[in-house]
């Protein structure tokens, strides 16, 4: 209920127009990863698939953000059913163990049937360009290899909510996701973290 | 029947309502009719494009005759919404920056609701000013204080005239609320209807001059679409369908014909500078809320331009 209400919401603010490349009903179980540029971001991929579809789509988002007050702790836990998972600081001596940790925890959650959201650049990218992914993607991607991975793009939230600022301006933005990313088991990491970028890159020359 | 005329309000709305009922009927017909007969495939896209376009005034006229009715508060709120539509789609499309966030939070949720409370509360100094006076002055400090010099000019120019097309023109249309033609009782709303539906089905008959007999183009590197043929037949028949009008309104009918040629005339520019500013952008339409028709701005484009005219001739012969 709450949740149908947000994503009502979600859609008049962000006006998005959705555009599918693949089977929004293929029933399987999928990765979708994106740029991100705003806060706005997860739930503008969330509130654009298909109502059905929603309760298995989880994001996954940092703890930090979403662990603060009851209202993000219940949007997070109740709504959204977030994996919330600890960010990589650089520098401490733990973070490649707790990136590891981070990634084995999205793919048990995922469990059975649910899918999720993220975003490999790790953080909200300022000026609205893509940055380089993070090896969070390649990592989760060997841990649920019968996981589809979906490319999204998302043009114009950086100019809705952009980052530092607390409310929205109603522009009209697009979400299109792409044609899953075809697997490869052998590929080194670099060479599919770059093809995951190119294929978010594509949809935005192309949207 | 007395019934129907009393939801009205008054007979002449009501033979207006159903006048342009008629004529939605007989355009379906035709629609359907094209759509049996036309086979060859450019043809074809041509016709589905009509047939929606068809389809999607039934939802826009069925709207406005509603809001109309209803009284001054819906009518009021719907040319709003109008305008927040509109606004979103041209801001969409401006090179807007992160520092214009601001500025443009104030345009759709302070400056556009305030203008049209104005109309409301019957403000009319305030709401001749408003915007091309305070609103503009606002917009340049709210953006100067965002500390962003790259394009200042353009951008804060690019939101005032955004404000100024979509919201301060638009709202002419229900402004002619404020109007109180001597000798006759209520007369605004019919006033709103003769002025939205000459520039509309000048819209219209333009464009099936122009698909007719359309051949030398008026402004070849602005549109393709606008032509002598359906300039001339267009206007010349949104004239002769004003002065037809003229019992709905406060206006002899010669002056009726030369309003509605003022009104077809402006509704002509008005779709000129728009297209003037999407080709600029390298788009075709504003958006796509309306079926086959694009955007809400490429929809309201002629009536943007000629609603403030239409006003001012107005109060300025008729009202004293």
């Amino acid at each position: 209920m709450i949740g149908q209400v947000l994503a009502s919401a979600c859609r008049a603010i962000s006006g998005a127009r959705i555009e599918w490349r693949c089977d929004p009903h293929a029933g399987l179980q999928r990765i979708y990863f994106g740029n991100h540029t705003s806060h706005l971001d997860f739930i503008v991929i969330w509130s654009a698939l298909p109502p059905r579809l929603r309760p298995h789509v989880r994001p996954v988002a940092g703890y930090d953000y979403w662990a603060q007050g009851a209202v993000r702790r219940y949007l997070a836990g109740e709504v959204f059913r977030a994996v919330l998972i600890e960010r990589g600081q650089a520098g401490r001596l733990d973070a490649e163990g707790a990136a590891r940790a981070s990634i084995d925890r999205i793919a048990r959650d995922m469990g059975a049937a649910d899918s999720v959201i993220v975003f490999p650049e790790g953080t909200r990218s300022a000026t609205g360009t893509l940055g380089a992914f993070k090896s969070g993607l390649y990592h989760l991607s060997r841990a649920r290899p019968d996981a589809q991975l979906i490319p999204v793009h998302l043009e114009n939230l950086n100019r809705i909510l952009p980052k530092g600022e607390a409310l929205p301006v109603p522009m009209l933005s697009r979400v299109t996701f792409g044609a899953p990313l075809s697997s490869t088991s052998d590929e080194p990491k670099d060479r599919f973290l770059a093809r995951a970028r190119n294929a978010v890159l594509q949809l935005e020359a192309s949207a | 029947m007395t019934r129907y005329i009393q939801l009205f309000g008054d007979s002449a709305l009501a033979a207006l309502v159903t006048g342009v009922l008629g004529l939605l009927i007989v355009a379906s017909l035709v629609g359907q009719l094209l759509s049996r007969h036309v086979t060859n495939p450019s043809g074809r896209a041509t016709v589905d494009n009509i047939n929606a376009r068809i389809r999607a005034w039934w939802v826009m006229a069925s709207i406005f005759a509603v809001a109309v009715t209803m009284g001054t508060v819906v009518s009021i709120g719907l040319f709003c919404l109008i305008s927040f539509l509109a606004l979103r789609e041209f801001v969409t499309l401006a090179a807007t920056r992160a520092g214009d966030h601001r500025a443009l939070f104030w345009s759709f949720f302070v400056i556009t609701p305030v203008q049209y409370f104005l109309i409301w509360i019957q403000w009319y100094g305030l709401f001749s000013i408003l915007i091309p006076v305070y609103a503009s002055m606002f917009l340049a400090i709210r953006t100067v204080s965002a500390g962003d010099t790259e394009r200042f000019l353009e951008r804060t120019a690019t939101t005032h005239w955004g404000l100024m097309i979509c919201v301060y023109f638009v709202s002419y249309v229900p402004a002619l609320l404020l109007l109180h033609v001597p000798g006759s009782a209520r007369e605004a709303p019919k006033l709103m209807f003769f002025l939205v539906l000459i520039a509309q089905m000048s819209d219209v008959l333009q464009y099936v001059w122009g698909k007719l007999l359309g051949k030398r183009r008026v402004a070849p590197a602005i549109s393709p679409n606008k032509t002598w043929a359906g300039l001339i037949g267009g206007v010349g028949c949104s004239t002769a369908l004003g002065a037809a009008l003229w019992w709905a309104t406060p206006f002899s009918p010669v002056v009726a014909a030369a309003m509605a040629f003022v009104v077809a005339m402006m509704g002509f520019a008005g779709g000129l500078i728009m297209s003037a500013i999407k080709r600029g952008h390298g788009v075709k339409d504003y958006g796509a809320l309306i079926q086959g028709h694009g955007g809400v701005l490429d929809r309201i484009d002629s009536l943007c331009f000629a609603a403030p005219i239409f006003f001012h001739l107005t109060r300025y012969f008729y009202v004293h």
